[in-house]
């Protein structure tokens, strides 16, 4: 998808206050707004640092239990630091029946990680997330803002590659559809 | 559409969903913005939301000044140059590219459309989603201004009644009941919202809708606001859909500036507003309880009903929750009336449903049928069977709470009430075939698995019973299965689904006890035998090549992990079972199919 890149590149430093100041005075004494206050501290840093939440539970008037059940509810809030382009392999029905657990294995293997961690040069996070709602095209998994769809275990080698570059060198999409 | 627009020889409109763009339509796009231009085609470039064709994608559909239109399909940037050349500068249709043409609804692949009979999805891939202008010029909103200044609310809710439409969202709620009890509900501050969470693992109708037709779902909350005396809704989306987001915010902004969302709408004393809440990841929000704590930034875990939303919801206010197609069919009900809805279908099950065809199907995308076709018209003449001439074993409908159906079911009629008493449901619309290779007992696991890892864990019998169910069904599959575990499963399942808090539990052991009742020899066979027919297990597999078909080509040496793979070039290959993880890799490689799972 061609809008907001969100490679690590753009995160701020946890050390940096401004850019949550900012979205914590837009959002000022909205009703039931943690949740979007959270998701946008996420943006802006990558992932949520208990810096961050303790100054959200402080700044934004709520307690830090409060601000750190959110966070651990919720699938899409990470409370450690992803690399450059977070890899995230589909389990939806679909892909689970078209051999989601086959790509994520893959994918662990030629990165030498497991699910949830990170390579050691930062470069790449892989996650299994739910259903991304692009069931016609299964298996598919998302790199960065990229789409792959109709993987193959055989694939993935020569997905990753385009990415192991230099920082901000990418695929084209979709060159792997069949 | 009337012609093709404003006066250019044709009208050319690329598929630009998510489906479309992950299939490399932005590279499509690109070539034929830049195509044009040096090109000097007179040609009116426009994009479209998702028509449903995604087994197709990229698509592109050439309107000409007649208004007969060409759809193809597998476009790719490479091709753009060719389409141009031929249909926009020679006009000739390039037959083998052809998915549907419109003077010939049967061309190719086009029965996939011409079987289908669309409400819901009327707009999506006819009109730019991003465009409200596109969405007036074809009628929209004439619904809404109808209501709000010729209609009482009470009018505008029979209609809804008269229709006979029942939730969408799974359920299947009488809307115009629901409706009636938050008007009825008493209290001068209400809420209404849309449920766009859609976490049903198979299903992308919602998705779909929104990014290809937003403004039809914000007039139909536009109507029901009217209906229930709400002025301020929200539409509670995933954030896993950026596009259908993106295209919601532009939606709601076009309508501010045109005076159909805020103060006073269409010239009404009636105010209305739309807020977009975007999810963040979490099943058991498509809960109405739990969807409503989590908008008011809590953690999102239902509460016992009742109260019931109608009477306290959000923020302790009446409030009504309805899903993104129930919502998308409310303008057209209005329009053309009840009556004529309710003209589709069953006796019980009025109008339309959208499905989500995915899986082992032919044509995989969105089918839009009347209810009351059977489950084989659905996945044969619309779906066009199964894919790669293997043979249909099941079909999986309504996700983590539904079921699976066998081949002898697939005369059943989708209707909410013969699904569910084949033992599946309609559920958001999730239709995943599987074939002989995709193994039932796995099937049953990976949905445990799911539902174990989405449990919010307030209650007991959701938190601690959905985790003992998927670890007797890791064990069958990991072939440690014991003789007493099909009874234990049976127990569970029903103490579970009696004693859950919410539907998330109370439904969980569904896909357990269908795939019981109608593939109990597959749990045996793991059990007793420790074999997985299906070929899929893989602790109770063993791969194997046929020397008959295997050409020596050697494909499956190079992407074996183990190097358990041996044989002399151009001769057939063997594989060393002790060796072997069956990681399958050399299965997904292998260009003659000759490595086999058993």
């Amino acid at each position: 998808m061609e809008h907001e890149c969100t490679c690590s590149t753009k995160f701020a430093d946890v050390d940096d206050l401004r850019p949550l100041e900012e979205i914590i005075e837009r959002y000022g004494s909205e009703k039931g707004a943690l949740i979007p206050l959270l998701q946008e501290a996420q943006d802006a840093y990558g992932y949520l640092d208990e810096k961050i939440m303790r100054e959200i539970a402080k700044r934004a008037g709520y307690q830090f239990s409060q601000v750190f059940g959110v966070a651990t509810f919720f699938a899409q809030f990470r409370l450690k630091p992803i690399g450059e382009y977070l890899i995230k392999v589909c389990h939806g029905t679909a892909c689970h029946v078209a051999g989601a657990t086959q790509i994520t294995d893959e994918v662990a293997n030629q990165l030498g990680i497991k699910e949830g961690e990170t390579t050691p040069d930062n470069k790449f996070t892989l996650e299994s997330v739910m259903c991304l709602g692009a069931c016609a095209l299964a298996p598919i998994m998302v790199v960065g803002d990229d789409t792959h769809g109709k993987l193959k275990p055989t694939s993935i080698k020569k997905v990753l590659k385009h990415y192991a570059g230099p920082s901000g060198s990418q695929a084209s999409e979709g060159d792997d559809a069949e | 559409m009337s012609g093709n627009g404003n006066g250019h020889a044709y009208k050319v409109v690329l598929g630009y969903g998510t489906c479309g763009i992950a299939a490399g339509a932005t590279a499509v796009k690109e070539a034929l913005e830049q195509e044009v231009e040096s090109g000097g085609y007179d040609v009116d470039l426009d994009i479209a939301g998702c028509m449903g064709l995604c087994f197709k994608e990229p698509v592109v559909e050439i309107f000409d000044r007649d208004g007969c239109s060409v759809v193809y399909g597998d476009i790719t940037a490479k091709k753009v140059p060719q389409l141009l050349e031929e249909h926009v500068g020679k006009g000739q249709v390039i037959e083998d590219w052809v998915v549907k043409k419109s003077e010939d609804p049967n061309a190719c692949d086009g029965d996939f459309l011409a079987n289908q009979l669309r409400v819901v999805l009327r707009n999506c891939g006819k009109i730019n989603p991003e465009s409200i202008e596109e969405y007036i010029e074809i009628g929209g909103y004439e619904a809404a201004r109808k209501a709000l200044t010729s209609m009482t609310p009470e009018e505008v809710i029979d209609e809804v009644s008269t229709s006979g439409i029942r939730g969408r969202g799974g359920a299947g709620f009488p809307t115009g009941t629901k409706w009636g009890f938050a008007r009825k509900s008493p209290g001068d501050e209400k809420y209404l919202i849309c449920n766009a969470d859609e976490g049903d693992p198979g299903a992308f109708m919602d998705r779909s809708v929104l990014e290809g037709d937003p403004h039809t779902v914000l007039e139909g909350m536009i109507l029901a606001g009217f209906a229930i005396g709400a002025r301020q809704g929200y539409i509670y989306c995933r954030a896993e859909y950026p596009l259908a987001l993106k295209r919601l915010d532009i939606a709601i902004e076009e309508c501010h500036q045109k005076g159909f969302l805020g103060e006073n709408i269409f010239g009404s004393d009636w105010s209305f507003d739309v807020k977009v809440k975007k999810g963040a990841g979490a099943f058991v929000c498509g809960e109405e309880t739990a969807m409503m704590a989590s908008i008011e930034g809590q953690r999102g875990m239902p509460k016992p009903r009742p109260p019931f939303p109608a009477n306290s919801g959000l923020w302790g206010k009446p409030t009504n929750i309805n899903n993104v197609e129930t919502f998308a069919a409310i303008p057209w009900i209005i329009a053309e009336g009840g009556e004529k809805y309710a003209d589709i279908g069953t006796e019980k099950s009025k109008g339309t449903k959208v499905f989500c065809l995915a899986g082992k199907v032919r044509r995989t995308g969105l089918a839009e049928v009347p209810m009351g076709y059977t489950l084989r018209q659905v996945i044969f003449d619309v779906g066009g069977g199964i894919a790669g001439g293997r043979e249909f074993k099941a079909v999986q409908m309504g996700g983590p709470s539904g079921g699976c159906l066998p081949a002898e079911k697939l005369d059943t009629q989708v209707d909410y009430d013969q699904i569910t008493a084949a033992g599946a449901i309609i559920g958001s619309g999730g239709m995943i075939v599987a074939d002989n290779r995709t193994c039932m007992v796995d099937l049953a696991r990976y949905f445990l698995s799911f539902t174990q890892d989405e449990s919010c864990g307030k209650c007991t019998p959701c938190r601690i019973g959905t985790k003992r169910m998927l670890e007797i069904l890791e064990r069958i599959c990991e072939g440690k299965g014991e003789p007493e575990d099909i009874e234990k499963l049976q127990i569970l399942a029903g103490d579970i689904k009696d004693a859950s808090l919410c539907a998330l539990g109370g439904t969980a052991p569904n896909p357990v006890l269908t795939t019981l009742r109608y593939f109990k020899d597959e749990y045996e066979d793991h059990i007793l035998n420790h074999k997985c027919a299906a070929g899929s297990c893989p602790a109770l597999i063993t791969l194997y090549i046929d020397a008959e078909t295997c050409t020596g080509c050697a494909a499956c040496v190079k992407v074996c992990p183990t190097d358990a793979i041996t044989g002399e070039k151009k001769e057939p290959h063997v594989i060393d079972a002790e060796a072997c993880i069956r990681c399958k890799m050399c299965l997904s490689r292998c260009p003659s199919e000759s490595i086999i799972a058993e």
